[in-house]
């Protein structure tokens, strides 16, 4: 299998398992989808310095867009790119964010180190506005 | 910054988060067996892509940018870094939110119970 074939089955698998396998529905809540635009927007300058720098190279057989150039980083945005690397990476990048997640969940509901909840930040008075 | 730039921008995504663990008291750590209950998985399954993709030629590193250790399936030892990295960050930022979001439901309240 391709890298894209492999990054579509992930996404696919790992939304399985929030929704069926451990319930959690995170896919379904503004919580996760807020979480995970904070997390992309960083994934994004992560992903371009690893593929920017040349740390790592893709297979233009692999994905979508072409072969990582030898020298010099590969298209900023085009070719299959976003901020240099694959999209599959933003793919990829998803399902290990949506397993991890979805399994912290799926522990908290099991009653694994449900407490200490998280919060409230440090300029928020506990028992204030918007308190417990 | 040679066999240490892979590493390195493991330590920029761990800057980017651990903070929130202070300021928004996410207690992340504190739940330290909730949390290694939550990568270990995670790191399995992305470790094995990991071995077939690298085995498959999908992608491959800079020798002279990563620290050198090959583990068991050809993967060098920052990807597995980036599979416990990367969890962190993102439970960290999950409850970050959830701190200044009190009032959304994840599903795993305590005074939610074990409902639906």
């Amino acid at each position: 299998m391709t890298y894209t074939q492999l990054a579509v089955l992930a996404v696919v698998l790992a939304v399985a398992a929030d929704l069926w396998a451990f319930r959690t529905r995170l896919v379904r809540r503004r919580v996760f989808w807020t979480s995970y635009a904070i997390i992309v927007f960083f994934q994004l300058i992560t992903n371009g310095m690893f593929t920017g720098f040349g740390v790592v190279r893709y297979d233009g057989g692999a994905i979508i867009g072409g072969d990582s150039p030898v020298s010099g980083p590969p298209p900023f945005l085009g070719d299959g790119r976003i901020a240099f690397a694959p999209v599959e990476d933003l793919l990829f990048g998803f399902a290990l964010i949506l397993l991890s997640l979805s399994l912290w969940v799926f522990w908290g509901r099991r009653g694994v180190q449900r407490t200490p909840v998280s919060g409230p930040p440090i300029w928020r008075r506990r028992g204030g506005p918007g308190g417990p | 910054m040679g066999r240490y730039s892979y590493v390195a921008i493991l330590a920029f995504v761990m800057v980017g988060c651990l903070w929130l663990e202070v300021a928004l008291r996410t207690r992340v750590f504190r739940r330290w067996l909730r949390l290694l209950l939550s990568i270990a998985p995670a790191v399995v399954v992305f470790f094995a892509w990991d071995v077939y993709a690298v085995a498959q030629g999908h992608w491959s590193f800079d020798p002279e940018r990563i620290l050198g250790i090959t583990l068991p399936g050809n993967v060098p030892l920052d990807e597995v870094l980036f599979f416990v990295a990367i969890p962190i960050a993102s439970i960290l930022t999950l409850e970050a939110v959830r701190s200044v979001k009190d009032r959304w439901v994840v599903g795993d309240e305590p005074s939610r119970g074990d409902e639906q």
